[in-house]
């Protein structure tokens, strides 16, 4: 049962959510708003912005500032908000189709600006709201609606991605780790530039219905399984890691953060 | 004295933006609409605004409506393929009623055109670019000096009414230089948009007032606690696909503009009293159109003008009640009869439509519409 802080944050009339019962979000749910309570966020300070999808849905549970805009052009309007209140706590949910496919020029750019939002990017490796369609992250010969003979194209990996294109705070974890997602969850909205925190969830009716893997427990098995922490890898060979989860923090750096930067070009111009 | 410039069409509208209070600017560098962004970029750090080029088209318009959710008043320009880029997001701030300024330089097209050349196909688009229904704002100046006046006139509305406003330039005007007198800071009135007086707690954000169908924004980070979503919402702001939560925010989103339709339509008109021709025309066209008016008059023909300021709403009503007196209205435009539709509608058979259409890339000569006047008296 949730603390009753933790209550406090949810919109709880809408319960029961709209996920399927056993769905992996709900768990980042749960590890995002234990984050806010323990650092003390206020609701009304918190701004929490998604697009579209079954992870994009999450902030309209969350009793805070909540924008849910369009298919992955989340982080432009976050980006927006956060340049013009740059003292707000800006968070943008996403899942892996909002992050990689649709939105994947947004979420490269804004980490290369390193501007202060904390992206948490549910990776489901499905479309599961439009029922089980392949995503840039649904692996190599997994089967899904639009891939009924298995999916042919490589995956992208998210981490990877993000440290090509210059995000300060890069993680990953399962939601077989609960207690890692908010610790992961914490650093990055502690660290004062871009963080992406990839959360590999799982969606049993969409993904693992087709993939041989029917039930919600039997998806946080194979996550759990498949997980393996950075610092055991550096001996392992490509094929031995293919199907792995490598989890940890990757990057964790300094660089100049885009609002600050911003605000002190304002003292240097203002009243010119 | 009054203070003067002479500034591009352009300049003029980034000025304009400026003086309205605009102190958000994103956008994504387009021909030929660019020089408003790079005119913000110059300015708006001075003025402790913002200013940020966004990765493409769509994330331009998007970071400025996230501007507009934290309080700004917000802009962003660009020209008709960079629009057409813009629809979606342009339809989330309908639906969410998020106060913006949108500015098209209008370019030719289909798809990328003459990036360089006059054109003025987006009519349509404005009013029908984006998917599902709402009421349109567009504002179309013909001057440089009216640049700088509709870009007040623009926020203002956009302000008032809670819903995107557009102003539709082309490039003959965006690039041209003329002399602007610039009246005085308080000699023009600014609309700021309506703030919520209720309790955090008991605040509903999509409740509107009924005396304008209009509900007040809170601005995130004001402590006020709200749900913006793109799906069809009920006064909470929460999605709802229910019957009446869905026709009670779809409606309200057209009829809030409806109802003001005569306190937002602005036309002007030249020597209509005796005509028995009209020529109607709006931007860059109708400057052409009144030198061809005036000449025509000289030579003793009862020849008029008749230019919409605002595209959308369309002065219907009004046009009506000319081609009631007049026996033609020609029509020139820079594309293939867009506008022309709705002075069909609006004139219900009373007069003669004569669409006069050009698309190559050039403004009318004044002696093109000239030679069309005297094919019809």
């Amino acid at each position: 049962m949730p603390r009753p802080e933790v209550i406090n944050w949810l919109r709880t009339q809408f319960f029961p959510q709209m996920w399927c019962p056993g769905c992996g979000h709900g768990i980042i749910l749960h590890a995002l708003l234990r984050s806010l309570v323990d650092l003390g966020k206020s609701p009304d300070q918190t701004v929490i912005a998604s697009g579209i999808g079954c992870s994009s849905r999450m902030p309209g549970y969350i009793n805070a500032c909540t924008v849910h805009s369009t298919h992955g052009r989340s982080l432009a309007f976050a980006t927006g908000i956060k340049l013009s209140r740059p003292e707000l706590t800006v968070l943008d949910v996403m899942g892996d189709g909002d992050c990689s496919a649709i939105g994947g020029n947004h979420f490269i750019h804004a980490c290369r600006r390193n501007i202060d939002i904390t992206a948490i990017v549910m990776n489901n490796n499905i479309y599961g709201m439009t029922g089980g369609q392949a995503s840039p992250t649904t692996p190599g010969g997994a089967k899904a609606t639009t891939a009924p003979y298995g999916v042919m194209d490589p995956s992208f990996d998210i981490c990877r991605l993000a440290e090509g294109a210059g995000a300060t705070f890069i993680a990953r974890t399962t939601i077989a780790n609960p207690v890692q997602c908010e610790k992961f969850i914490q650093d990055g909205i502690e660290h004062k530039g871009f963080s992406v925190i990839e959360i590999v969830s799982s969606c049993h009716t969409q993904f693992g219905r087709r993939n041989s893997c029917r039930t919600p427990i039997e998806n946080i098995k194979r996550l759990k399984d498949a997980s393996i922490p950075a610092n055991k890898t550096k001996d392992m060979s490509p094929d031995e890691l293919a199907d792995k989860i490598v989890i940890g923090e990757f990057v964790n750096k300094k660089a100049p953060e885009y609002t600050e930067q911003y605000l002190s070009l304002i003292d240097r111009v203002k009243g010119d | 004295m009054l203070k003067t410039a002479f500034w591009q069409g352009n300049q003029a509208i980034a000025e304009g933006a400026i003086a309205a209070g605009c102190r958000f600017f994103a956008g994504y560098p387009i021909t030929p609409s660019t020089d408003i962004m790079e005119e913000m970029s110059r300015r708006l750090p001075t003025l402790e605004g913002r200013f940020i080029q966004m990765e493409d088209e769509i994330a331009g318009i998007a970071a400025a409506i996230g501007g507009s959710m934290a309080g700004y008043k917000s802009m962003t320009a660009s020209s008709g393929p960079g629009i057409s880029l813009k629809q979606e997001n342009l339809g989330l701030a309908y639906m969410a009623e998020l106060p913006i300024v949108v500015v098209d330089v209008m370019r030719g097209g289909p798809s990328t055109g003459v990036p360089t050349k006059v054109s003025q196909m987006d009519v349509m688009q404005a009013r029908w670019g984006s998917h599902g229904d709402h009421g349109t704002i567009a504002y179309s100046p013909s001057s440089v000096q009216e640049c700088f006046e509709i870009a007040i006139k623009a926020f203002n509305a956009a302000e008032r009414y809670r819903q995107p406003v557009l102003i539709l330039s082309d490039e003959v005007l965006g690039h041209m230089r003329e002399k602007v007198f610039i009246p005085p800071e308080g000699s023009y009135s600014i609309v700021d948009r309506k703030k919520p007086s209720t309790t955090v707690e008991n605040f509903v954000p999509y409740q509107a007032d009924p005396e304008d169908d209009i509900p007040p924004m809170a601005s995130f980070g004001d402590g006020y606690r709200w749900h913006i979503t793109g799906l069809a919402h009920n006064d909470f702001g929460f999605p709802s696909a229910k019957e009446e939560d869905v026709e009670k925010n779809i409606s309200r989103l057209v009829r809030k503009i409806d109802r003001f339709r005569d306190d937002i339509v602005e036309y002007e008109t030249y020597e209509v009293e005796d005509a028995d021709t009209i020529v109607l025309s709006y931007g860059s066209v109708s400057r052409s159109s009144l030198r061809a008016v005036k000449d025509a008059r000289q030579r003793g023909l009862k020849v008029g003008h008749f230019r919409p300021v605002t595209l959308w709403p369309f002065p219907d009503k009004e046009i009506y009640q000319l081609a009631k007196k007049v026996k033609t209205i020609i029509v020139p435009e820079l594309n293939c009869g867009q506008m022309v539709l709705e002075v069909d509608r609006a004139v219900h058979g009373k007069a003669k439509v004569v669409p006069r259409n050009l698309v190559n890339g050039e403004l009318f000569k004044p002696d093109e519409i000239f030679r069309a006047i005297q094919e019809v008296v």
